[in-house]
């Protein structure tokens, strides 16, 4: 059993935890994921991992309340405990000899590009932000990305809040400015990778995306997190979850990302019903 | 006086046609009266020939002896000096290419049913030993097992009985390995693997779930942590594609991810949070008992047709027979001579058919069978929802990306001395399918026993 040490709600729909768990801590770096259950019958998710704190042995997790199991997960308050928390796994993001980068999040993907922008900027890389939601009410992690960055642009969708518009506007924004980057690091819903990949491609700007499929057992033994990338197919768990947004065939991966969306929209309802009934 | 009936005795199980539906265990099991009936067939022979067809060497005339006199507990115990697992041997070895294929009274008649005595001692054992079993005094020394499953727990329950303080690492939440991820609750119910857990954790075996060997932790810090030896057995790894057009459209699911849905996260009961899709029509391709598990699940959620797809002929299936009459029984159509070619999607990317080829036998082949050829405008298209593609898999790269100086072969497989499964790290063993790819569940026990006493021997020299 591990512990939720801490619990805060970012938005409406996204919240943070802390689980104590010392042995992941101490290895998580970021780009890696862990994989939890919540109960005893609960289905294993991976969830990336959005810090680690390895003094306190605490990794932070920070989830959408998007089906049933994070419907579930949202219910352990905070001293209460989850079943099951294994990781860190998959491999961790490359960092190393990056001089200038831009780091773009989309939604909740934000909580993914973050440890990755706060690693490259303690590394005395040059990180620029970009960083966009659908409306004012859901932008999370303004302060921390500020803190890791020389440049953040924050979008929305409806232009609630900072500038209106879509990350692949203000990408090529900036590149159309002047700025030149090494890479391009986006993490965030698959249309959106799809189309910061197609952007940088037009400028041969070097992409990396990373990959969120479903899951099983998360280390290299079920094949169903497989995707297409360069015309092979490659397993996310082991093999990634970052891979070169370029070769990445993101139409299959939204396809099969769709696998049991009709199961997923009954046991939401279900879990909605079980948890209201308990209240 | 040996009863002499040159068949055994059969095995009570579920009518077919009702066993189809539910996950409940196929065979029943003997009664006490049908046991000693067949232990009675065993002629006690001097030479014990079915002692040499067994991996993991079981006293098999002398626990038979046992039951013949109706004294089932001793039966077991002279079975579990040799065994760490009874109830799963006696459930899924493949008796008939060991120790019953050695058996006399196989040459004329059918062999004494050795395998479904193990069973009912075992079970027995279960139902009415009441004693635990014994913590062994400690020795003080600490060995690391990494991998839950059949090898895993051998060499553990060994080490354990010698005295040695035994942790085993376990990447998924329960212990069991294959035995609760792969195979079904049918063939092996998943209470009967947690109890044979419980004894090893009764014995002093401590089982750290949820600890990825090469992620969580190195193999290099648990000999920091002051284990003195290590035993790898982490099973086999990513499952292997066929690598035709359409094998990553919707429905498509390799037999791990298909089994560990259903088994391990228990996606056929209602209550359980894992999906899996519950298709109409399956096709599972290969011919091993993985793809025979594979096809008798898939009846079972409920599909109307399930074939099993090989591209060689029933003779080379390399599933155990009973495997196969059991599938048969059960409405499990087998296309042999068949290869796919192509999965067809429909417009939103579900399966919606395979294209397959016939294929005629030629010369024999390295493998000694003969090579499958295909038959020229053979063509055709099975109509299926779900493809599930039971072909092997290739061993997980975890523990060699993260253990220097630990060689592997071409394959990936973990390289040792066969005898004692010692690899090239001093005080680091492996076994099961780490080492030897896709095999048996007592052929890794057997590696998990064999390490076990070579661990015991390295510790205890080293001294």
């Amino acid at each position: 059993m591990f512990q939720v040490c801490e619990k805060k709600r970012l938005n409406p729909t996204v919240t943070m935890m802390k689980i104590k768990a010392p042995l992941v801590a101490k290895k998580a770096e970021p780009g890696q994921f862990i994989i939890l259950r919540v109960d005893e019958n609960g289905e294993r998710i991976p969830l990336t991992v959005a810090d680690f704190d390895r003094e306190n042995g605490t990794v932070t997790i920070i989830y959408q309340l998007v089906g049933s199991t994070t419907k579930k997960l949202d219910a352990v308050e905070e001293g209460g405990y989850i079943h099951d928390f294994v990781g860190p796994l998959g491999r961790a993001s490359e960092t190393e000899g990056l001089k200038k980068v831009a780091v773009i999040g989309g939604g909740v993907g934000c909580a993914i590009a973050y440890p990755t922008a706060k690693k490259l900027h303690e590394l005395g890389c040059e990180v620029h932000a970009i960083v966009g939601f659908r409306n004012k009410d859901l932008v999370i992690l303004e302060d921390e990305f500020k803190a890791s960055t020389s440049k953040l642009v924050l979008v929305t969708d409806d232009g609630s809040y900072g500038t209106k518009g879509l990350v692949t506007d203000a990408l090529k924004a900036l590149i159309e400015s002047g700025e030149q980057y090494d890479e391009v690091i986006a993490i965030g819903p698959l249309i959106m990778m799809k189309f910061v990949c197609k952007l940088t491609k037009e400028y041969g700007i070097k992409t990396v995306v990373s990959m969120n499929p479903i899951m099983v057992d998360g280390t290299g033994m079920c094949g169903g997190c497989r995707l297409t990338v360069g015309g092979e197919t490659k397993f996310a768990c082991v093999d990634g979850p970052d891979f070169d947004g370029h070769l990445v065939d993101f139409d299959e991966m939204m396809e099969r990302n769709r696998m049991y969306g009709d199961f997923e929209r009954h046991k939401y309802e279900d879990t909605c019903n079980l948890l209201n009934k308990e209240i | 006086m040996p009863n002499m009936s040159l068949n055994k005795n059969p095995m009570p199980v579920q009518d077919p046609q009702i066993r189809n539906k539910n996950f409940s265990e196929v065979a029943l099991g003997y009664t006490p009266e049908q046991a000693i009936d067949e232990a009675n067939r065993c002629l006690n022979c001097k030479t014990r020939p079915c002692v040499a067809g067994c991996p993991v060497k079981v006293a098999i005339p002398d626990f038979i002896a046992k039951v013949r006199e109706g004294d089932f507990e001793g039966a077991y115990q002279i079975i579990s000096l040799s065994s760490s697992l009874p109830a799963v041997c006696g459930r899924v070895c493949p008796q008939e290419t060991q120790c019953e294929s050695k058996c006399v009274r196989g040459i004329k008649g059918e062999p004494v049913a050795i395998g479904r005595l193990e069973r009912f001692v075992a079970d027995w054992h279960m139902a009415n030993s009441k004693g635990e079993a014994e913590k062994p005094a400690s020795n003080g020394h600490k060995v690391a097992v990494i991998g839950a499953g059949p090898s895993g727990l051998t060499c553990a329950g060994d080490l354990a009985k010698k005295g040695y303080e035994v942790t085993v690492f376990e990447a998924l939440h329960i212990a069991g390995g294959v035995l609760v991820y792969g195979i079904p609750e049918f063939r092996l119910p998943k209470a009967i693997v947690q109890k044979e857990v419980d004894g090893l954790k009764a014995m002093g075996v401590e089982i750290n779930t949820n600890t990825v060997i090469g992620k969580t932790l190195s193999v290099d810090e648990l000999f920091d942590e002051g284990y003195e030896a290590v035993f790898i057995g982490s099973g086999a790894g990513l499952p292997s594609f066929m690598k035709i057009p359409g094998e990553n459209l919707k429905g498509v699911y390799s037999a791990n991810e298909f089994l560990t849905r259903i088994n391990l996260m228990k996606a056929y009961k209602e209550d359980s949070d894992t999906p899996v899709m519950r298709p109409k029509r399956v096709a599972v391709c290969g011919g091993g008992n993985v793809a025979m598990d594979a096809a008798r699940c898939a009846k079972r959620l409920g599909a109307e047709k399930v074939y099993i797809v090989y591209r060689r002929s029933e003779d080379e299936m390399p599933a155990r027979r009973e495997e196969v009459e059991h599938a048969k029984e059960e409405d499990i159509i087998f296309n042999t001579l068949t290869n796919p070619v192509e999965i067809i999607g429909d417009e939103k990317k579900f399966v919606a058919g395979m294209k397959c080829v016939k294929m005629e036998l030629g010369e024999p082949d390295a493998s000694g069978r003969r090579k499958p050829i295909v038959i020229e405008g053979s063509e055709h298209v099975l109509d299926v929802d779900c493809v599930i593609m039971a072909i092997g898999t290739s061993p997980n790269p975890l523990i060699r990306d993260t253990t220097k100086g630990l060689e592997t072969n071409k394959r990936g497989c973990i390289i040792t001395e066969e005898e004692t499964g010692l690899t090239s790290r001093e005080g680091v063993y492996a076994g099961g399918d780490a080492v030897t790819g896709a095999a048996t569940v007592i052929l890794a026990m057997g590696a998990g026993k064999n390490a076990a006493a070579a661990i015991d021997k390295y510790i205890s020299e080293k001294q």
